[in-house]
């Protein structure tokens, strides 16, 4: 999606003023099946920049998800406690993650764009 | 066949720990430690556990996965481990075999359960070659259509581990602490667990599994046998979320079905 910056592990960020937030790409949630089970952190916790900050469980697999950016976590999508379909259904909107007051505004810089990140999932999966 | 030395034909190393016998929580939690703090390969092979245990995903709840009374009463340890998955009850009688990989070194299996359990599947039709009707079948190994294996995955960014626990054999005493799970494979129809599951030991020698298992590791890694006290697994600065429940926690859990339960009765 135009707008977003993605890391090479997946996950996207939507920088908006002084909050970002963070999920996972569609193309993650496809390779990973149906999302039965989230685990996120806590508010007031914080989250550094390719560090696991949770997990999801789909297919018998926990997978881990790794920040794309450091910060304190401000928000956490309560939602998918009770929905973790929410993940496959709607990854860039209501299955987001966590919002994030980042640290380090520059790490966004680091991150790819749209068009890189899909060349990056292509190239990705014709290397498998 | 275990080969030391120098690499061959460019194959990535796997350690192969054989254990028997060892406890299933201290299985997983060095499989735990293994996977978040080594950079090496690694295949455990533990033929069979010390004491019957429950054994649930990540994500379990006792409430929904075990029959709470008879556990509580029978002193039975419920553990919460690391990866997905559903509820089994391990004992003597399981065999366990668990592969920890650097993507790396399996470069042509990407990241994702499915790729994963896809690369098992083959790994393990070597071992079952010529045993009519194993496959894997959506996520379980099974002859025919009767389970005999379960598997779980954890993955990072940059290892994985597939790991799975076989019924050798089973009590069919110790499935009834398990009760029948919300999510079952669409394979299982409505099949109580004696109809859905069968025992390995019909269709192999156990020794001869074993055997044909880290052959059949070995034609995609060079192999080097370790014993438990040469692991170094003094690097702990990573999550541990493997545990055994405690009697407390079951208790409470019991306590706050029965509470629903007589609410929904005066309802």
């Amino acid at each position: 999606l135009e707008g977003l910056k993605y890391a090479n592990s997946h996950e996207w960020v939507k920088h908006e003023g002084s909050v970002a937030t963070i999920g996972i790409t569609a193309h993650a949630q496809e390779h990973l099946g149906e999302v039965v089970f989230v685990e996120l952190p806590e508010e007031n916790t914080s989250v550094s920049k390719e560090k696991n900050f949770g997990a999801v469980e789909s297919v018998k697999a926990t997978s881990e998800i790794l920040s794309p950016i450091s910060g304190e976590v401000i928000e956490v999508n309560k939602k998918l406690t009770e929905s973790p379909g929410l993940i496959n259904s709607s990854p860039y909107e209501d299955g987001w993650m966590i919002k994030v007051k980042p640290s380090s505004p520059a790490e966004l810089e680091s991150l790819m764009g749209p068009k890189e990140y899909t060349k990056f999932c292509e190239d990705e999966d014709a290397a498998h | 066949m275990i080969v030391n030395g120098f690499k061959d034909l460019g194959l990535p190393l796997m350690n192969i720990v054989k254990l028997r016998g060892t406890p299933i929580l201290q299985q997983l939690v060095l499989e735990e430690r293994l996977l978040r703090s080594s950079f090496e390969n690694w295949c455990i092979i533990n033929d069979g556990t010390n004491v019957p245990t429950i054994v649930m995903g990540m994500s379990g709840k006792p409430c929904e996965l075990v029959e709470l009374e008879p556990v509580v009463k029978d002193g039975i340890p419920v553990i919460k481990r690391f990866t997905g998955g559903g509820t089994v009850i391990v004992d003597e009688s399981t065999v366990f075999v668990s592969l920890i990989c650097n993507r790396d070194d399996v470069p042509n299996v990407q990241p994702y359960p499915r790729s994963v359990m896809a690369w098992s599947g083959s790994l393990y039709s070597h071992v079952f070659n010529g045993i009519s009707g194993f496959q894997l079948r959506e996520n379980d190994y099974v002859f025919g259509d009767r389970k005999f294996g379960g598997n779980a995955q954890s993955i990072t960014r940059n290892r994985w581990i597939h790991h799975t626990s076989f019924l050798w054999d089973y009590n069919e005493n110790n499935m009834a602490y398990l009760k029948l799970p919300s999510r079952v494979p669409q394979y299982r129809l409505e099949r109580d667990h004696t109809d859905f599951v069968c025992r390995m030991k019909d269709y192999i020698e156990r020794s001869v599994f074993i055997e044909k298992t880290i052959n059949a590791v070995g034609t995609q890694f060079l192999l080097k046998e370790l014993s438990l006290d040469e692991i170094d697994d003094s690097r702990r600065e990573h999550l541990e979320s493997t545990r055994l429940l405690t009697m407390d926690e079951l208790k409470e859990s019991l306590a706050n079905t029965s509470r629903i339960k007589s609410i929904a009765q005066a309802v």
